[in-house]
């Protein structure tokens, strides 16, 4: 019953695809797709933690802090958007932001 | 040791477990609370594995800043919910493909890598201090550019977000002090004599 390294990564892996996952399902809903996107970096932030713990080794966990940083700075931004762009077109169905015609 | 395996199984269910309803609840404001039971487990497994700054930032940063920020915008707009999850099941077969075959990978990464044990850590944890005080005496002051970085891209972002967020409305009176303190035509200075009222 011991838990080593490959448990927590394991956690973390089955977190990203579940991420994934809801990127796939909620193909319109922009708020859902943010959640994925915080669900996958919460993962991500995870795999650094218990590869800098089971190491012995603190950079894991300063570069967990950052990625924390950039991932609060990428929800507070993208939300920003997200209400903007409600405010001009009273929607936020991802298949309608087609005003680049991209 | 049998705590532990407990505890660790026990936070890690409920986080998949709450992740799984962050993606498939039907009110995307159970969406958000779901996703608050992830973090708040994720961060009982940052406990686990020795790392409490990281879990009490995840706490409060997380679910005190960023999750309340979601649940404003997911309660502030005005948006038909059931017709935006009008494609799901239309995507459940090729999501549950590409992320059936994602995960199958990633476990066998997992599965048939080894640690090797030659690589020496960059900053070795004390045992001494505590955890914070570890982090804080290398982050600031090897990684002390990242640091800056960091508090450079949280400035850029809540300059962003006002901009963005940031409108004025047409036709709406306001106060316009500049004007007002600047007019010259109407406002008269007069000096007053005490004890007398003005003719």
């Amino acid at each position: 019953m011991i838990i080593g390294l490959s448990h927590y990564l394991t956690v973390a892996a089955v977190l990203f695809t579940l991420g994934m996952f809801g990127i796939f399902l909620n193909r319109k809903n922009v708020i859902v797709i943010l959640m994925s996107i915080e669900l996958m970096l919460l993962a991500v932030n995870l795999n650094l933690v218990a590869f800098s713990s089971f190491h012995a080794d603190l950079v894991g966990q300063v570069f967990a802090l950052i990625v924390l940083t950039v991932a609060a700075a990428e929800a507070a931004i993208g939300l920003a958007i997200v209400v903007a762009y409600f405010r001009n077109r009273r929607t936020i169905d991802v298949a309608e932001i087609d005003l680049l015609k991209g | 040791m049998f705590l532990s395996a407990f505890f660790f199984y026990l936070f890690a269910i409920v986080c998949v477990g709450a992740a799984f309803m962050v993606i498939s609840a039907k009110n995307p404001v159970h969406a958000v609370l779901f996703l608050i039971l992830a973090f708040f487990n994720a961060s009982g497994l940052f406990i686990m594995l020795g790392a409490e700054f990281l879990a009490m930032i995840l706490v409060v940063v997380y679910v005190g800043a960023v999750m309340v920020l979601f649940l404003f915008v997911v309660m502030m707009l005005d948006v038909d919910f059931a017709e935006l999850r009008a494609g799901f099941s239309k995507y459940l077969p090729i999501g549950a493909t590409v992320g059936l075959l994602l995960l199958v990978e990633l476990i066998f990464v997992i599965g048939a890598w080894a640690v090797s044990p030659a690589s020496s850590p960059q900053a070795p944890i004390a045992q001494s201090m505590s955890n914070t005080a570890a982090l804080g005496e290398i982050l600031y002051t090897k990684y002390v550019y990242l640091f800056e970085a960091a508090g450079l891209i949280l400035l850029v972002a809540m300059i962003g977000a006002i901009v963005l967020t940031l409108h004025h409305k047409e036709g709406v009176r306001r106060q316009s002090i500049a004007t007002q303190i600047g007019r010259k035509s109407s406002v008269e200075l007069v000096k007053m004599q005490s004890g007398r009222g003005l003719l």
